[in-house]
């Protein structure tokens, strides 16, 4: 049952992240990206890794997936098709493909991967909560920290960029 | 296990069956009778077929998809939304035995199933390829993106003072008093700030903006007929559904009978009132107050919109969230 649960979302990871890169209507393109991040989701729940999945869900599906489908929603010509690829940009998209392909086969084929033994056991909540703002034992207080700095950043810009200022001032 | 998800998926569509008719059913009858009119009465005694008869109907209606459609997105944008709607039904404990799936991060899931709502509506509004629908989905959009921030505030605000991300959890530390009545000042702020905002995020009166009748036909659905707009108007409600059933698990105590205090008289008695009546009564209590909602207060505009989400409700939910954080420390509640 996992099994076969395993190939069907692994199928629509593929056929979906193939479909976005070739789509020629970018509002399709963004919406089989939509399938591809829940497939995803649905691999880290089947792996009982809910949180993982949840946020996987709250961050690409609900969070970017949106975002892009604004953007393309304010966009002039959302609705009119994209110009096809030519043979030079063809080209340079499978090598680098290709190559990243490659590099990343090489890697895994290469190494004798052992399957998990024991149990797989999620870490709460609590856990990752304590851990993330955890200043001694390996926690991560100062990339939190840091990201928090970044996004006050982020907003304050947010907010100079949609003020409107009265012409005395300039 | 197959077998056990059959059940389950038939269980889940029979619920969805019959929500949609009684919902339908019972907003045109409080509708009615706030306006001191009877409603359906027409079929079947006091007119409780009359949904039945609505769904034949449209379910013999002709599915029309315009010329200029986008048709691949045209016709995933109700199954989108309808597939949404039953996810998010899956952590939600009906009763102490009824529960889909109990997940240890249950609250948190509902959140992000119910982020998605919005990329269908957009999906359908855009791809209908007319100017009110376009309109109808950007102002949806805007607004389910605004009104997700206060809902997820007050979901956390619960979720400090029960310590605990799951909803089988949250109801068992109800036990000798329902949230509402133990989490003083920031579970009623909280469970305001929910209903008001939960109220946005589902397109309903006053916030029904994205479907306003006089100014948009119908919103992002205007294009869509038949079955497919019974989807989205089933998904509504099923919705509605969903929000209720949170809003009665995170404050009033899901089943949980009415107890206060621990193993006395009272709740004795209470406890013979089985958990499934306790959760469908307080489900539909709440469901009433967001119909009574829409045949009082008049619709808003959209600056008013905006204003009440980002000037008051999400000033409010943050301090409320400070609040619970304290009192969860300090160990104010009961």
């Amino acid at each position: 049952m996992k099994a076969i649960l395993f190939y069907i979302f692994s199928v629509l990871i593929l056929a979906c992240g193939i479909f976005t890169v070739t789509s020629r209507k970018i509002y399709r393109a963004a919406i089989f990206l939509l399938l591809t991040v829940v497939s995803v989701a649905a691999l880290y729940f089947l792996m009982e890794y809910t949180f993982l999945g949840v946020v996987q869900l709250v961050i690409y599906a609900g969070g970017i997936v949106v975002l892009i489908l604004f953007a393309v929603l304010l966009t002039h010509d959302s609705g009119s098709l994209l110009p096809p690829l030519g043979v030079k940009r063809t080209v340079a998209t499978f090598a680098l493909t290709g190559t990243g392909l490659t590099v990343f086969l090489y890697t895994i084929l290469g190494r004798k991967v052992e399957p998990g033994s024991g149990e797989f056991n999620e870490p709460s909540v609590k856990m990752i909560g304590g851990q993330l703002l955890d200043l001694y034992n390996f926690g991560f207080v100062l990339p939190f920290e840091a990201i928090s700095i970044l996004l006050l950043a982020a907003m304050v810009g947010c907010i100079v960029l949609a003020m409107k200022f009265s012409k005395t001032m300039n | 296990m197959i077998i056990t998800a059959l059940i389950i998926a038939i269980s889940v569509i029979t619920l969805f069956a019959v929500l949609g008719l009684v919902l339908v059913y019972m907003e045109r009858k409080v509708a009615a009778f706030m306006q001191i009119r009877l409603g359906p009465m027409r079929v079947g005694p006091w007119g409780i077929a009359q949904t039945l008869a609505d769904t034949v109907k449209l379910i013999s209606k002709e599915d029309i998809i315009p010329n200029g459609a986008d048709k691949f997105l045209f016709n995933l944008a109700p199954l989108m939304v309808t597939v949404i709607a039953t996810l998010a039904l899956a952590p939600l404990p009906f009763s102490d035995k009824w529960i889909i799936w109990d997940s240890n991060v249950g609250v948190f899931y509902v959140a992000a199933i119910s982020s998605l709502t919005v990329i269908s509506i957009l999906t359908g509004g855009w791809a209908s390829n007319n100017k009110y629908s376009l309109i109808g989905a950007m102002r949806s959009g805007a607004q389910i993106v605004s009104y997700e921030l206060s809902v997820g505030l007050s979901l956390v605000a619960m979720v400090l003072l029960s310590g605990s991300l799951s909803f089988s959890d949250i109801v068992m530390t109800q036990q000798d008093a329902w949230w509402i009545f133990k989490g003083h000042l920031p579970a009623w702020i909280a469970f305001m700030v929910f209903i008001i905002a939960s109220t946005a995020e589902l397109n309903r009166n006053p916030f029904d903006l994205p479907e306003a009748e006089s100014e948009l036909t119908a919103g992002f659905h205007t294009e869509y007929s038949g079955m497919k707009f019974a989807l989205f108007m089933l998904s509504e409600y099923i919705n509605m559904f969903i929000v209720s059933a949170v809003a009665a698990t995170l404050f009033l105590g899901g089943w949980m009978p009415l107890h206060f205090g621990q193993d006395n008289f009272f709740n004795h008695i209470m406890d013979y009132i089985p958990p499934l009546v306790w959760f469908a009564g307080k489900v539909f209590f709440i469901i009433f107050l967001i119909m009574w909602f829409r045949w009082t207060f008049p619709r808003l505009r959209i600056d008013q919109l905006l204003t009440l989400e980002w000037k008051y409700l999400l000033p409010i939910s943050l301090i409320n969230v400070l609040a619970a954080a304290w009192i969860t420390v300090t160990g104010w509640h009961f």
